[in-house]
């Protein structure tokens, strides 16, 4: 039998690279099979609540974070877990490109994916106007006309960092004031060129080849070039449910020490029911540390 | 690794080319293009470059290939055969889900 890892994280955000941190200075085998390293705080330009880093890029974060894990010995493999069985008392793991790896204990931490509006030709409009990744797509905008759909924090910074970009930025969002944290409110204020439309959801996306306009539910329409969804997010369950983890209202339900109610699979981030769902890297990381000490604990006292 | 392909040599890299020319457009600032890019790179490795050559575009480095082809949001992943566009995918896939539509696609044409 190949190598047996004490210990695989399934996802490589904030909560699966601090699991990998604490763990790997635990002296764990530990291996992290994610996607994107950094997670959802690469979709972010600017971080500015981390401690000790007070304004940095999240790509930037995420690569640290991998770096940091690797220093103390973490394996972090780019890799989509598409299924886990049981084998001989430990986990088999099988990527989409056929590669197979065994663990000892798992920590699912493969966090959320962007919600959509859910409205027709949304789809077909992903890279002809509409985007969920204002870093990634904004330069296409240059001196155009976009919407960004959301109140939140990510709302407000895909608002900012496409302001420096676009000619002009719409938030357009469901309630009568924005959810956002003051710091970016006040940000918000001082741009001429983001203007915020309150009490409106958009109900239409119309076009050709591109998207031209959006209609909205108070009757207005605003033509743009381009819209950004930032609406939340929903928790990537699908593992957890194959393996029989048990949810709570779709996220993973878990106890203070990050447990599952399955024997040697923790969840830690923000699939979680922990951290009151804060969703933020800072809360993410802090399940990852806790699950990893847990496993330690539970890994020296069979030993 | 998947050969690049720039804006000085698209038209004979991919334009006149006499077969089928898969060409991802990324960034490097852009995570789901970073995690499309073991995927690529795989699609390159699996098929012949007779039958589909695979290549990458950097959009920060060619500003014209991507406004021709109207690209505005990373990753874009045109199929082209004789100069044409016969399919367009946008963002991440997983590797089979990616391969069985590329081939689907390489079948109807």
């Amino acid at each position: 039998m190949s190598k047996v890892y004490d210990l695989t994280v399934i996802g490589s955000g904030p909560a699966g690279l601090s699991a990998a941190i604490y763990a790997s200075r635990y002296n764990l085998k530990t291996l992290v099979l994610g996607m994107n390293q950094g997670g959802t705080i690469t979709d972010a330009h600017k971080v500015c609540n981390y401690p000790g880093l007070p304004e940095i890029s999240g790509p930037v974060l995420g690569e640290k974070m991998k770096e940091h894990a690797e220093k103390y010995g973490a394996e972090v493999k780019m890799g989509l877990v598409e299924d886990i069985e049981k084998e001989e008392g430990n986990f088999s793991l099988v990527t989409n490109l056929d590669e197979k790896y065994f663990s000892k204990k798992i920590i699912l931490a493969t966090g959320t994916k962007r919600r959509k509006l859910g409205l027709d030709g949304e789809d077909e409009f992903m890279g002809s106007g509409v985007s969920y990744c204002a870093t990634c797509d904004g330069k296409f905008f240059e001196d155009k006309i976009v919407g960004v759909v959301g109140g939140a924090n990510s709302a407000a910074t895909a608002a900012l960092y496409l302001a420096d970009i676009a000619e002009k930025v719409y938030i357009i969002y469901r309630r009568d004031k924005l959810r956002a944290v003051d710091a970016w409110k006040k940000e918000i204020d001082k741009k001429d060129n983001i203007e915020l439309i309150f009490n409106a959801n958009v109900v239409d996306l119309l076009g050709g080849d591109s998207l031209e306009q959006v209609k909205l539910d108070n009757g207005e329409s605003i033509d743009l070039q381009g819209l950004f969804i930032e609406i939340g997010s929903v928790p990537k369950t699908d593992l957890a449910k194959d393996l029989g983890v048990k949810l709570k209202n779709e996220y993973i339900d878990v106890d203070s020490k990050q447990r599952t109610n399955l024997d040697s699979i923790w969840a830690a981030g923000d699939i979680t029911t922990n951290s009151n769902k804060f969703k933020q890297a800072i809360t993410a990381s802090a399940e990852g540390a806790i699950a990893a000490n847990d496993i330690h604990k539970k890994i020296k006292s069979s030993n | 690794m998947t050969k690049k392909v720039t804006d000085q040599n698209f038209k004979e890299e991919v334009l006149e080319a006499e077969n089928y020319v898969l060409v991802d457009f990324w960034a490097g600032w852009c995570s789901p293009c970073k995690m499309l890019g073991p995927v690529i790179d795989k699609m390159a490795e699996e098929y012949d470059e007779e039958d589909l050559k695979v290549r990458k575009m950097n959009v920060d480095e060619n500003e014209k290939t991507p406004a021709q082809y109207n690209v505005s949001g990373i990753p874009t992943i045109l199929l082209f055969k004789d100069g044409e566009v016969v399919h367009k995918m946008v963002g991440f896939k997983p590797f089979k889900e990616f391969k069985a539509e590329v081939d689907k696609k390489l079948k109807e044409n």
